[in-house]
């Protein structure tokens, strides 16, 4: 389903991804783990089209993303929970859900004058925050929530685009441990029902216990991929977490 | 009666200008130090259609369009720079404007158009059609704002790159925000310049945008009844005290800076909290039962 091949980024001297590729399965969970500074987030925001990369390509099942905006390749079904939150904060929790849950909606900017009707939008937001849950906060502002609450909400937004590919950076930081595991059992739930996944964490208890497989960078050169119990054997990447 | 009419018209006028800027500034964030200059360009295209023969009601379209293009055009400056930036920018425009009208022969140059025709309707029923257009106005701008356009607006206005991360095609969104301003400044001005009969290359110039961009900040930015109410208020203020009208930039600098210093929501703002207030304690007394 998506193919990243070659992928390098260059920030002025510093190279943050060095040649990564790698191809995710439709259906598939994948965890991405590395040391902090490793290039993850960088490759995530190559993939949504923030960052542009100095050499490679991005490829979602026959297209290939290079030269596509970031909202097209969201609207190709891409959907990013960040790992840096950035709620709306001039709308409650539930109208950030909602406004993106009518994404169909706003596809064509001059039609969206004339669409008034929030009410199904509501419902699905409403069921989303109910499935991550923090539904009991769906009228507060953002600006209020702890990190776990904002972080939730993130990924509410992401699955209100109903996305082929999720793309989650690091979901589980500032849940406790048992949100954690609940969130988790979420995830797994989720691609259980076919949804594809890669999923950046640093909760390597968790991500072994739902990846299918793991890609594993570190100084933006990936330096491990496979089954998580092997991968996590390999000697290279236990240096790279030991230092 | 004469003087209540030409008053109510001048008003109205204001507040179709103001309510212009909002749909650029109060709803999609998208700053303009220059909107006097569309409001110019609307002026000037319908006083030069109905000199030549062309009737007034037809005239106001074409103003429209024609300040919509050059919007559009100016639009799309807002694509490659933000904020201050496009402050700069916006500022440049209106400079433009005045300096170009300026040297045009046909535009009447300094001297400025005079002699505009008169729709011919009496001041009554003008002041009647601009009432009738300001409702108009404001209807759609509240309807604007409960649409799927506005609610994507907010997410524009308040943050460019998780709009796009979302799938928001800002850059469209921002152009129309500005060809839907841009358009109705184009109508103010042709309504003013039907109503005064003279204008000229000054009466858009860089301080009447700043007192456009007054009404909506002050109003509150985005909220529809705070900007008709600024408008209403500072366009009647000069005319009713003459020193108001000699220090109008000092007055209105000032008001300026007050809002964007105390309470940068406006008017609608204040109006916000005192109601939070009330209902917090009110609940504070049903706490205390
Ligand atoms: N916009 C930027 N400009 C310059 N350098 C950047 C930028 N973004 C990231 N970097 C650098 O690129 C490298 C990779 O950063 P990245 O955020 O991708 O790491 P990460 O794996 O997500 O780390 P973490 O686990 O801490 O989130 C780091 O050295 C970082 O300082
Ligand atoms: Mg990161």
């Amino acid at each position: 389903m998506l193919q990243i091949n070659d992928i390098t980024v260059d920030f002025g001297g510093v190279r943050a991804v060095d040649q990564v590729s790698f191809v995710l399965k439709k259906g598939e969970l994948l965890g991405l783990i590395g040391p902090n500074g490793a290039g993850k987030t960088t490759l995530m925001r190559v993939i949504t089209g923030s960052v542009t990369p100095s050499l490679g390509t991005v490829r979602l099942e026959d297209r290939i993303l290079n030269k596509l905006p970031s909202y097209q390749r969201i609207r190709l079904g891409i959907g990013l929970s960040q790992q840096i939150v950035s709620p709306f904060r001039s709308m409650t929790v539930l109208e950030n859900v909602a406004f993106v849950a009518g994404y169909h909606k706003t596809k064509n900017p001059i039609a969206s004058l004339f669409k008034v009707n929030r009410s199904p939008e509501n419902e699905e937001a409403k069921r989303l925050l109910n499935m991550v849950g923090i539904e009991e906060v769906a009228s507060s502002s953002p600006s209020n929530l702890p990190l776990g609450y904002l972080k939730r909400l993130e990924l509410a937004r992401a699955l209100a685009l109903k996305p082929k590919l999720l793309l989650l950076d690091e979901p589980l930081a500032g849940l406790n441990q048992v949100e954690a595991v609940q969130l988790s059992d979420t995830l797994w739930e989720l691609n259980r029902k076919g949804q594809t996944i890669i999923l950046i964490e640093h909760n390597l208890s968790e991500v072994i216990r739902i990846c299918h497989r793991l890609v594993v960078i570190d100084n933006g050169r990936k330096i491990g991929e496979g089954e998580p119990h092997m991968v996590m054997n390999d000697a290279d990447v236990q240096s790279a977490y030991l230092g | 009666m004469e003087y209540e009419i030409s008053l109510l018209t001048i008003v109205g006028i204001s507040i179709i200008g103001a309510l212009s800027l909002n749909m650029i500034l109060g709803f999609c964030g998208q700053i303009s130090l220059g909107h006097a200059a569309f409001i110019g360009v609307g002026a000037y295209t319908s006083s030069i259609l109905t000199k030549s023969g062309v009737p007034f009601l037809l005239s106001l379209p074409g103003a429209m369009a024609l300040s919509c293009l050059i919007g559009i055009i100016v639009g799309f400056s807002s694509l490659r720079v933000r904020h201050d930036f496009l402050a700069i920018t916006t500022m440049g425009v209106s400079f433009l404007f005045t300096g170009v009208v300026r040297k045009q022969e046909v535009l009447g140059g300094e001297m400025g158009i005079a002699m505009i025709p008169d729709p011919g309707w009496g001041k009554l029923g003008y002041m009647v059609f601009v009432i009738l257009l300001v409702v108009i106005l404001a209807i759609f701008s509240l309807y604007l704002k409960r649409s799927w356009m506005g609610y994507t607006f907010d997410a524009v206005a308040e943050d460019e790159d998780t709009a796009s991360i979302v799938g928001v095609n800002v850059a469209s969104f921002k152009l129309i925000a500005f060809a839907l301003g841009t358009a109705f400044a184009g109508l103010a001005g042709a309504l003013y310049a039907h109503n005064v009969k003279f204008i000229d290359p000054e009466s858009f110039g860089f301080i009447e945008s700043i007192t456009v961009l007054s009404m909506v900040v002050i109003g509150g930015t985005g909220s529809v009844w705070g900007v008709i109410t600024a408008a209403a208020v500072l366009s009647v203020f000069p005319l009713w005290f003459q020193f108001i009208d000699d220090y109008k930039l000092l007055v209105y600098g000032t008001l300026l800076c007050i809002v964007m210093l105390f309470s940068p929501q406006g008017l609608s703002g204040i109006v916000a909290d005192l109601k939070g207030r009330l209902v917090n304690s009110k609940e504070g007394l049903h706490a205390a039962d």
